[in-house]
């Protein structure tokens, strides 16, 4: 029965369709392709999503191999909300993509850039899905991989040289990776993930595995962009097409996240990491940096795309504190801001892909009275600055509560006085848009009124319109990530 | 109707009004008779919940689950009810007025000023309505974020100041201090619902509850409480009828509003009374109090001295609630009431000189009771409310106060009280003495009064600060439900 | 347990560390990826060592071997291997086009033009 095989399809479908998209050589159906895939990985993500609910953890064995010999796709609450996030943010950005990637990229590249999507999608899809360490790593560099080429496809040449940089990078941060993955499976003898678990409990005492731990930690940072192994992210934003940042924003360090999730709590579990190695108490300490300095960056930053980039910096600290705080809220807190995040970051960006299209620059200063000349992508920007800020009524506050409440059982009252510095930073950069747009009088010569083009405003409103929903509606957004924490740390009871 | 549609349409009405205000840009008629309409509409919902209330209903509507125990959600009582009905009956008024004044002073972006003077109503009723902390923390917010494109309305410079510090106050308080407090309100009691008698178990420790009600009390910037008070002389730059409704009765009101309600119903009055970790409050709001009264004596602004006039009284508001004694809630509830219509009637005045005489300095008012007669006469009234002078309504909240300051023993605070009185005097009567005993300086400039919608606003405020003091019972029936609410 | 016997992993802990070093201090691209290939080749030695049994042989069920080498290491470093060869090729594609549009190879000379056109866009932007 095909709906036995959701796990299978939810990765090659768009494995499938990048060397497809390739064949056929024309942009159009490219994008085309890419959009079905992408809706149908949505699909088959939601459909797994509501299985999972109803029957538990969903195992499948490619090839037939059983697990832990072969490789193993393994479904749970976690890594089922890390999919239909994936597929729900490339499902609003590819139909986006036409008009903002037909004014970006020269038109020869266009079915190669929807080719590497797609890749990107797959590789996304599978680090999420799989529950094979090593698996994980091809997944990765798959991802990686298309990632570099999509953000070299910039129309800016500093592009370029942004991607070669988030390259190296990238590879030193999937080779520690890798690293840690080897001294584990030496220690271990098993890829599987979940037999890994069992089995490192004999040896979780020794050395390697130590190392192993410190490797896998810093190679993924490297990937989440943690303060402070976060610079290759400014650049790469802001060099990147607007599409891709869009999806890039709201994905790519997300995943990279669930995985280290899926390390600190799933593999190693607090045992190990809280007592004597203090891992946590650093991963605390970096996210609450990451909130302050990259808030403060971010305050003084020039380009709108360079703000958000420093911006996302700053929120990838929430994510990374409330995976430190290591309680119920916080894990839950983490998991529900992979989601309320990566949409309100999916929204800005493409709302300021609208920008760039119509006015030809995002530079903050040349921005003045822009919101007479497109009313609707200021509010749009200004409502999803909101969710950034954490405002009752966004999606941001509901992870601002879970945070702050994490914080507050922890005892830890100065991360949360960090929690509410960093938000008033937030609304201090969210606000400079605000007062450049709205209160500054527009140019001499500027157009009158020129809003963005109806097919990139529509998928960008709709994101905007989620970060209102999910700030009302949460029993997906926190009813999942509280099944996810309950998955992650119902191992330690 | 049901109570609870009642509820609902009170808060959607102004809504439906503003988005009506927005589709009817071009047409200023419609536009204002569809402001009226809202008011009206709201005006009556109100008025029809308020009989229910006073006979012991509690309508309770639920919207949304947003947190898992935390929903959106409305409960009226009699202190949310004595709220709601001043800022329904006080809407329809101020709209009348603003018609006069954005006409008379031929201000921009009327549309956008009337929707958002709409939206601002909108949220100041949900958060009379709101049954939770939750509710009201987001109404709170929304209230900021609505009101500060009335107060940078005229986008200059000036404006653009003041709404960064309007922006920063407000929301740096609440969000940080205020989401702090209720956060931990949640993690120590497990709920966030207005609860006759409070929340907070026996767990919670002396010195906590200090700090839970400090973080509540500075972390509600909109009460104004010192030091987080910069904000409402900021405020001012916006038009006048924005100060007058917004930045001396709803806005403001719902700060101390937000600040009485958590004393009563997540504290507790009998639960905090006597606990030695709650005895600065009175001293803080005392401070308030008189620092805010000598700033108001020396300022020449007019709107500036009305500005720290509402500080200063604000805090008798946060006082009353502080000294924790049956008599002195009921004074603090009544005291929403009074101060609010009789700070409305003097920023009419205030905003009627303005347009018809273009003053904006005390010093210059000199003689201009003798063009302006109906204006210089609210604004006596009006002041002589403020300062507690009967037949005016302000004599009954004070009164009450007072009372409860002396049932308590709180002779610092019947010191601090007596003070203010005096200086409320001293800032007030010379404007008073000056417009109607001096010679105006310059007869050369003609004006005659201001336009007759902001008259008409006037009279109708003016008689209410009279008619309450004749009709005190109807006020004191919802209060002393309240100080019911806080014994039980 | 001499460190004489250890060998193998002095050796993928030197290549590591060169590489990276490499990577690190070196300005020219080409440099830089061949850093990269070092550090990562480091990370096939660390597999495929531990892997290997002396005396072993392929796993293949016959009569009179009895000592097998693991053979998942080779696999998984075979797949290793095609994602190393595929990060050099992108990143000698991307020097490649790097050198189209900026005429260098040399990170110094690149940043030093990706910076007069960051602030070229930002008075640009002043001006509007």
């Amino acid at each position: 029965m095909i709906l036995d095989h959701l796990p299978a399809l939810q990765v090659v479908v768009p494995l499938m369709a990048a060397p497809l998209i390739v064949l056929l050589r024309s942009g159009r159906a490219g994008w085309l392709i890419a959009t079905l895939v992408s809706w149908f990985a949505l699909a088959v993500a939601v459909m797994l999503f509501m299985r999972v609910q109803s029957v538990g953890v969903i195992s499948y064995a490619i090839g037939n191999w059983p697990p832990p010999w072969g490789i193993e796709y393994r479904v749970d609450a976690l890594n089922a909300f890390v999919l239909v996030l994936v597929s729900l943010i490339a499902s609003v950005v590819l139909p986006y993509a036409r008009t903002s990637i037909a004014a970006e990229v020269p038109a020869d590249r266009h079915y190669l850039l929807y080719s590497m999507f797609v890749l990107c999608l797959c590789g996304l899809l599978g680090m999420a899905i799989t529950g094979d360490v090593f698996n994980i790593f091809v997944f990765l560099e798959i991802s990686s991989l298309s990632g570099y080429v999509l953000i070299g496809l910039g129309r800016d040449r500093r592009a370029l040289h942004s991607a070669f940089q988030y390259l190296i990078m990238g590879t030193i941060g999937a080779t520690f990776y890798i690293i840690g993955v080897g001294l584990l499976y030496l220690m271990t003898g098993t890829l599987n993930l979940a037999d890994m678990t069992v089995r490192l409990a004999a040896v979780e005492e020794t050395r390697p595995v130590r190392a192993a731990l410190a490797f896998i930690t810093v190679g993924l940072s490297l990937k989440i962009a943690l303060f402070p192994l976060h610079v290759w992210l400014p650049g790469a934003y802001a060099g990147a097409p607007s599409a891709v940042v869009a999806f890039m924003a709201g994905t790519a360090t997300k995943v990279s996240v669930y995985v280290m999730l899926r390390f600190v709590f799933g593999i190693f579990g607090v045992r190990l990491v809280l007592p004597d190695l203090h891992l946590l108490d650093m991963l605390m300490i970096f996210s609450a940096a990451a909130m302050i300095t990259a808030s403060l960056t971010a305050l003084f930053q020039k380009d709108l795309k360079r703000l958000l980039a420093y911006s996302s910096v700053a929120q990838i600290g929430y994510i990374t504190l409330g995976l430190s705080l290591a309680n119920n809220d916080g894990v839950t807190a983490s998991v529900a801001h992979l989601f309320n995040h990566g949409i309100t970051k999916a929204a800005l960006f493409m709302l300021v892909g609208g920008i760039v299209l119509r006015v030809g620059t995002c530079q903050v200063d040349a921005l003045a009275g822009l919101a007479r000349r497109m009313p609707v992508t200021c509010f749009g920007i200004v409502i999803a600055g909101l969710s950034l800020v954490g405002v009752p009524g966004t999606a941001g506050f509901i992870t601002k509560w879970h945070l702050v409440l994490a914080a507050l059982q922890d005892g830890q009252w100065w991360v949360v006085a960090v929690v509410g510095a960093s938000s008033l930073l937030a609304a201090a950069y969210v606000w400079r848009f605000v007062e450049v747009a709205y209160m500054q009088p527009a140019p001499a010569d500027a157009v009158t009124r020129s809003e963005a083009p109806l097919q990139m405003l529509v998928p960008a409103c709709a994101m905007v319109a989620a970060c209102i929903y999910f700030g009302f509606e949460t029993s997906f957004s926190l009813g999942g990530a509280r099944d996810a924490a309950a998955v992650l740390l119902g191992g330690l009871r | 109707m049901s109570p609870q549609s009642l509820m609902l349409l009170a808060v959607a009405a102004p809504v439906l009004g503003a988005l009506g205000v927005v589709a009817a840009q071009r047409h200023p008629n419609l536009r204002e008779a569809l402001s009226f309409a809202a008011a009206g509409i709201a005006l009556a919902c109100v008025l029809a919940l308020a009989p229910s209330v006073l006979s012991g209903g509690r309508p309770e509507v639920v919207l949304l689950e947003i947190l898992p125990g935390a929903a959106l959600a409305f409960r009226l009582e009699p202190l949310g009810m004595l709220f709601a009905l001043v800022a329904a009956v006080l809407w329809p008024v101020s709209t009348l007025y603003s018609i006069g004044y954005m006409r008379g002073n031929d201000e921009l972006h009327q549309p956008r000023f009337f929707a958002c003077f709409a939206l601002a109503i909108a949220c100041t009723l949900g958060l009379a309505f709101a049954a939770n902390l939750l509710t009201l923390f987001l109404f709170y917010e929304l209230l900021t974020l609505i009101t500060y494109p009335l107060v940078t309305h005229h986008q200059d410079e000036e404006a653009r100041h003041a709404g960064r510090v309007y922006l920063g106050y407000l929301m740096g308080t609440s969000l940080t201090l205020m989401l702090i407090a209720i956060v931990a309100t949640w993690a120590v009691a497990g709920t966030v619902e207005f609860t006759p008698g409070g929340i907070l178990g026996g767990e919670i420790s002396n010195a906590a509850v200090g700090g839970l009600l400090a973080l509540f009390v500075f972390g509600i910037g909109k009460a104004a409480v010192m030091p987080m008070h910069r904000w409402l002389p900021a405020a001012m730059v916006a038009p006048t009828p924005v100060s007058a409704l917004l930045h001396a009765v709803a806005v403001v009101k719902a700060g101390v509003f937000s600040v009485v309600k958590v004393i009563v119903y997540i504290f507790g009055v009998d639960r905090i009374a006597g606990l030695t970790s709650v005895d600065w409050l009175p001293f803080v709001a005392g401070f308030t109090i008189i620092a805010a009264s000598v700033v108001a004596l020396r300022a020449d602004n007019l709107k500036r001295r009305l500005a720290y006039s509402t500080i200063s009284q604000l805090s008798y508001v946060v006082l009353a609630a502080a000294l924790l004694t049956p008599l002195s809630v009921i004074g603090a509830a009544l005291h929403i009431v009074t101060h609010a219509i009789g700070k409305i009637t003097l920023f009419f005045a205030a905003g009627a000189i303005y347009t018809a005489a273009h003053k904006t300095q005390v010093s210059e008012l000199d003689g201009i009771a003798r063009r302006m007669p109906w204006t210089m006469g609210a604004f006596t009234v009006g002041a002589l409310s403020l300062i507690g002078i009967p037949p005016a309504a302000g004599f009954f909240s004070k009164w009450y106060i007072m009372l409860g300051a002396a049932q308590g023993g709180h002779w610092a605070a019947l010191t601090v009280l007596g003070l203010s009185t005096l200086l409320n005097a001293a800032y007030f009567l010379p404007i008073i003495y000056a417009a109607y005993f001096r010679a105006p300086a310059d007869a050369a400039h003609p004006h005659g009064e201001a336009p007759w919608p902001m008259l008409a606003a006037m009279a109708v405020t003016t008689t209410l600060v009279l008619a309450f003091f004749c009709a005190a019972d109807v006020l004191l029936g919802f209060a002393q439900q309240i100080a019911g609410g806080a014994a039980g | 347990m001499t460190v004489g016997s250890h060998y193998s992993y002095w050796v993928t802990i030197l290549l590591m560390i060169a590489g990276l070093y490499i990577v690190v201090a070196r300005r020219n691209l080409i440099k830089k990826l061949i850093g990269l290939a070092i550090f990562q080749t480091s990370v096939y030695l660390l597999y495929i060592a531990p892997g290997k049994l002396i005396g072993g042989t392929a796993p293949i069920i016959a009569e009179g071997f009895t000592v097998y080498s693991n053979p998942l290491p080779h696999v998984l470093i075979l797949t290793a291997i095609v994602v190393g060869v595929a990060t050099l090729a992108l990143g000698l594609a991307l020097v490649v086009r790097i050198h189209e549009e900026y005429g260098s190879i040399e990170e110094d000379a690149i940043l030093e033009i990706a910076e007069r056109e960051t602030t070229a866009q930002e008075q640009g932007g002043d001006r509007a």
